[in-house]
């Protein structure tokens, strides 16, 4: 009983260092105070600056482009990743082991070495950054995840169902269809949400790739604003509904995954 | 009738069988499972391919479902061609070992699967799943998610998805060997049974012997990948073949032999009448008589051998005991029980003394003379014992008797090196196959407990060695 | 030789190709021209200047030595307060809550700058002032949860007959926790000690915003040195910070499956 005690204070304890800083912005989103600390009173005016594309529209422009951005290079990893996935699936082992190391650079690699790397190869070719390259950084760090999900559905499912499906009188192409695709399909749900995620959240990879044509993701913007000092008062807002959409995300996505085990 | 044939090549008499597997082999990278295999299966019968693991079964029926070709060989079904023909499109549906129901489907879509690749129409459909489901015993279940079904369940549905399509021939992989054993009796029974009722002909794998014999109405035993016998289920259990057709189906005794002319014979030390002929005078050969064939009595006169009970063992059905006579231990089963250390006599009918051609005498190897005390066989060396009238260079014929040959521990010891393959147990000795890494068989007679899959080293003394002249 | 790339085609292993070809393109070329650029000069010709510049630079080795400090201490911070938490998470009698372990990994799907943020608006709040304690404390605050989730699923996946069976052969708590828990969880830690180090050896931005720029940690000094069109430096210190990523993956993965069995991320 002491034991439990123990434990779960402890774990309070860094529950609490976590999750200060966040509350604390959550706290100030509701005033208007330009600089953090200074309490004036409680105020939604931050909240309404944020949604009136009017006013701040540098700010509600990154987050455009941080979202489509996201669900493009999402999708399309999702579909390079998954047709790769099956692909490896066939590979006999050697090659299979010389591919997934491959496939596994990206990961391991820091992702500022993906984003210089990917810089000098734009500038060497001399295509102009922007939109389309760090859509294409984005593909070339996310496909990795999304092959890492989709494989090991391959892996575990009944290689025997294949061929049943060959058996009862479906084509090659058919039997993918009706009977692989279905299998597959968590892994490439999962893969994709992966994927988004990495993107929104991507900072390196996309400051090295953006260009200076004025193009800007949420990323970049708070790293510019960041450094000239003085954090845009709207950042509060926006930052404490990141935490709430996130954690609502992932508590749904907790209990669903929760009943499907039962 | 007979004025079709002649177009389409064929006349009624052919046409029974409904699948013909001519010569076919099949071979991954080196290693060969099947090797020059010719086979034909009769319309509406239920044929058992029958082996141990390894031997060539399943990858048969594979060849047949179509999801291997063969690396030679011609399969026909139904007279039609169909060894290059993808298995989507050959008239045989499979039922595999590990049911490979489609787990995003419910048990209702499983079965319809192949119906709707048919583009048969729904009320169709639902009638003849219905009838499918039915037949299996599984009314009712159509909704039901096939991850929620018992073992026998999705066993029944899986069998029931492949019928539902009606197939010329039903390929079933060893459909039962995932159940527990009250289960697979049960299933075994209702496969017959099914058998009968659709009339298709069912072509079933299994390394279960006592299965292939209470189901089939023809077994092919096979090993390493070539056909060992193929007959009725009593032929097989009463006239095997070769030892290992013996050795294989139920509990034997396999004892070496001498046929002393016809319907008499001699083993154990002791003279049986018997009732085959033609095996010639005075000749080596194989005797099997099965353990409940032989009748245990406390000792007298009418004994044919006496000997000391050394083992028994409570098998539920009758008792299993081990009797040691002149040297040789022989297995009895029967319904009376005798205690360890009882003085016993035995006796069998001559009915039921099986005699079977010994396949070898002694080892035989191709080989060359060296020099006059040199002989190279099996890839070897062999030093033997001084030869004339032979030249050197010249082939010869190397013949070793089987209890000349010695195995060792140690592999690096032995002149070659092999692996312990197959294990006989002959009575007062084991006659072992050992695979040497030259690819090719040695027999060896010992005393020596080896367990299959033993790597051994072999060698082979001087004095042993047998040269003989190849005339031609 | 046309034939079996025919057949290639046709077969399904070819579908890798569209991946391997983009890959080649967006992930080898790209490592490639690190390595070039590494070793030439403005004008294109082979050098070892750049790497001259770096060893002969006490600032450089300074600065490069300094990150590697940051990084290890950040990790061990991690894992020391990490570890304990994975574990009563993941054992069913300190912890019944799934909830809680949605909070302790919550900050792994929230924006990088997004946390970063939050850590300097702390700070702001109680007036400390950023600088090296604010550094490492941001850094645990942001790579924790990325060590407490690969040792989490490794323990939430251990079978616990190991433990009962420790137990019955005569362990305390202590010996069952040092000679059975540990190291079947270590291809946990092993995943979580990657999937911190790496990235605060490579880090910058954090390093930038937590110190006001006074820290330069070595991701900084590469990024500077891209930023002022000094590529070739820039490439060469990236190709160290390489070399020096691929020393610390070969050290742990033993097993090159790939398929980030040991409690990795997904």
């Amino acid at each position: 009983m002491v034991k439990k005690i123990f434990a779960q204070t402890y774990l309070w304890i860094l529950l609490l260092l976590l999750y200060s800083p966040i509350v604390i912005i959550i706290i100030y989103s509701f005033t208007e105070a330009k600089v953090l600390g200074n309490w004036t009173g409680f105020s939604t005016k931050l909240y309404t600056n944020l949604l009136h594309t009017g006013t701040h529209h540098s700010l509600m422009n990154a987050l455009v482009n941080t979202i489509t951005i996201a669900l493009i290079a999402a999708t399309a990893s999702t579909l390079l990743g998954s047709i790769a996935a099956i692909g490896i699936f066939n590979l006999k082992a050697r090659t299979r082991k010389a591919v997934g190391f491959v496939n596994s650079i990206p990961i391991l690699n820091g992702d500022i070495i993906t984003g210089i790397s990917l810089f000098l190869l734009f500038v060497s070719l001399g295509i102009s950054q922007g939109y389309v390259t760090v859509v294409l950084a984005h593909i070339t760090f996310c496909t990795p995840y999304v092959v890492l999900s989709v494989l090991p559905r391959l892996k575990q499912m009944n290689p025997n169902i294949y061929e049943a499906a060959l058996d009862l009188g479906a084509t090659p192409m058919q039997a993918l269809r009706k009977v692989i695709f279905p299998e597959i399909r968590p892994g490439m749900i999962s893969g994709f949400m992966l994927a988004l995620t990495l993107s929104i959240d991507d900072f390196a990879v996309t400051v090295f790739t953006i260009g200076n044509e004025g193009l800007e993701t949420l990323s970049t913007y708070i790293y510019a604003d960041a450094r000239k000092g003085g954090l845009t008062p709207e950042l509060r807002p926006l930052s404490a509904i990141i935490f709430i959409v996130v954690l609502a995300l992932l508590i749904v996505l907790n209990r669903r995954a929760g009943k499907a085990k039962k | 009738m007979c004025t079709f044939a002649p177009q389409i090549g064929m006349n009624m008499q052919e046409y029974k069988s409904i699948i013909e597997i001519s010569h076919v082999s099949k071979s991954f990278g080196d290693k060969t499972a099947l090797d020059d295999v010719t086979l034909e299966v009769k319309k509406g019968e239920f044929v058992t391919i029958l082996g141990p693991s390894g031997c060539g079964k399943t990858t048969l029926l594979r060849l047949i479902a179509g999801f291997q070709t063969t690396t030679e060989g011609v399969i026909r079904i139904s007279g039609q061609e169909i060894t290059q023909t993808p298995p989507h499109k050959r008239p045989v549906n499979t039922v595999f070992q590990k049911y490979a129901l489609f787990p995003h489907l419910n048990v209702f879509d499983n079965i319809a699967f192949g119906l709707k690749l048919k583009k048969t129409p729904k009320q169709l459909i639902e009638k003849k799943v219905k009838a499918a489901l039915k037949m299996v015993g599984m009314t009712d279940y159509e909704y039901r998610d096939v991850d929620s079904l018992s073992g026998g369940q999705q066993q029944r549905v899986a069998i029931a998805r492949a019928i539902v399509n009606e197939p010329e021939v039903l390929l079933l992989d060893e459909p039962l060997a995932a159940l527990d054993l009250k289960m697979r009796k049960d299933m075994q029974m209702e496969l017959k049974e099914m058998h009968k009722r659709l009339g298709i002909t069912f072509v079933y794998v299994t390394h279960d012997q006592e299965e292939a014999l209470t189901l089939s109405d023809t077994i092919v035993v096979m090993s390493e990948g070539k056909i060992q016998q193929i007959g009725t289920p009593t032929d097989i259990y009463n006239e095997p073949i070769n030892s290992f057709v013996a050795d294989f189906i139920g509990e034997s005794n396999i004892l070496n032999g001498t046929m002393l002319c016809d319907q008499r014979v001699r083993f154990c030390g002791v003279e049986f009448e018997c009732v085959d002929k033609g095996f010639g005078e005075n000749t080596p050969v194989d005797v099997v008589i099965r353990p409940e064939d032989l009748y245990i009595f406390p000792v007298s006169d009418a004994a044919q051998l006496t000997g000391v009970v050394k083992s028994t063992v409570f098998k539920g059905v009758h008792y299993e005991m081990v009797v040691l006579c002149n040297g040789y231990e022989i297995l009895v089963q029967d319904y009376h029980h005798f205690e360890v250390d009882a003085n016993v006599g035995l006796l069998v009918k001559p009915f039921d003394i099986h005699i079977m051609k010994k396949e070898r005498v002694c080892n035989t190897f191709e080989g060359k003379l060296i020099d006059a005390t040199h002989v190279e066989f099996l890839g070897c060396t062999f030093e033997c014992a001084s030869v004339d009238g032979v030249n050197e260079g010249e082939n010869v014929i190397v013949e070793v008797d089987f209890d000349k040959v010695s195995l060792l521990d140690n592999e690096e010891d032995g002149t070659l090196t092999g692996e312990v393959k197959f294990i006989l147990y002959k009575g007062d000795h084991y006659h072992l196959t050992v695979f040497s890494d030259w690819d090719e068989n040695v027999f060896v007679d010992t005393n020596d407990v080896w367990d299959d899959g033993d790597r051994v080293g072999i060698t082979i003394p001087p004095d042993s060695i047998r040269v003989i002249k190849i005339t031609d | 030789m046309n034939k079996k790339f025919l057949i290639f085609l046709s077969s399904r292993k070819s579908w890798t190709l569209p991946y391997l070809i983009f890959a080649a393109i967006f992930v080898v070329i790209p490592l490639l021209l690190i390595v070039v650029y590494a070793f030439t000069d403005d004008n294109g010709h082979l050098t070892l200047a750049n790497f001259e510049k770096f060893f002969q630079h006490p600032e450089s080795i300074n600065t490069f030595v300094y990150s590697i400090g940051i990084a290890i201490i950040t990790t061990v911070a991690c894992l020391l307060l990490g570890y304990p938490a994975a574990w009563i998470l993941s054992n069913s009698k300190l912890n019944r809550s799934k909830t809680m372990v949605v909070l302790f990994i919550l900050p792994m799907w929230v924006n990088i700058l997004v946390r970063t943020l939050a850590t300097v608006a702390l700070f702001d709040f109680f007036s400390i002032p950023l600088g090296e304690g604010a550094l490492i404390f941001g850094m645990v605050y942001n790579f924790i949860p990325f060590m407490i989730y690969p040792i989490y699923n490794t323990l939430q996946k251990m079978d616990h007959s190991y433990i009962e069976a420790a137990q019955d052969l005569g362990a305390n708590p202590l010996q069952v926790f040092l000679k059975a828990v540990l190291p079947l969880s270590m291809p946990g830690i092993m995943s979580g000690i990657m999937m911190v180090f790496m990235p605060t050896i490579s880090t910058f931005a954090i390093a930038e915003l937590l110190t006001m720029n006074n820290i330069k940690l070595f991701g900084t000094t590469i990024q500077e040195n891209i930023n002022n069109s000094m590529w070739n430096y820039g490439a060469a210190l990236s190709l160290i910070m390489l070399l020096l990523i691929a020393a610390t993956s070969l050290f742990s993965t033993d097993d090159k499956d790939n398929t980030n069995e040991g409690g990795g991320l997904w």
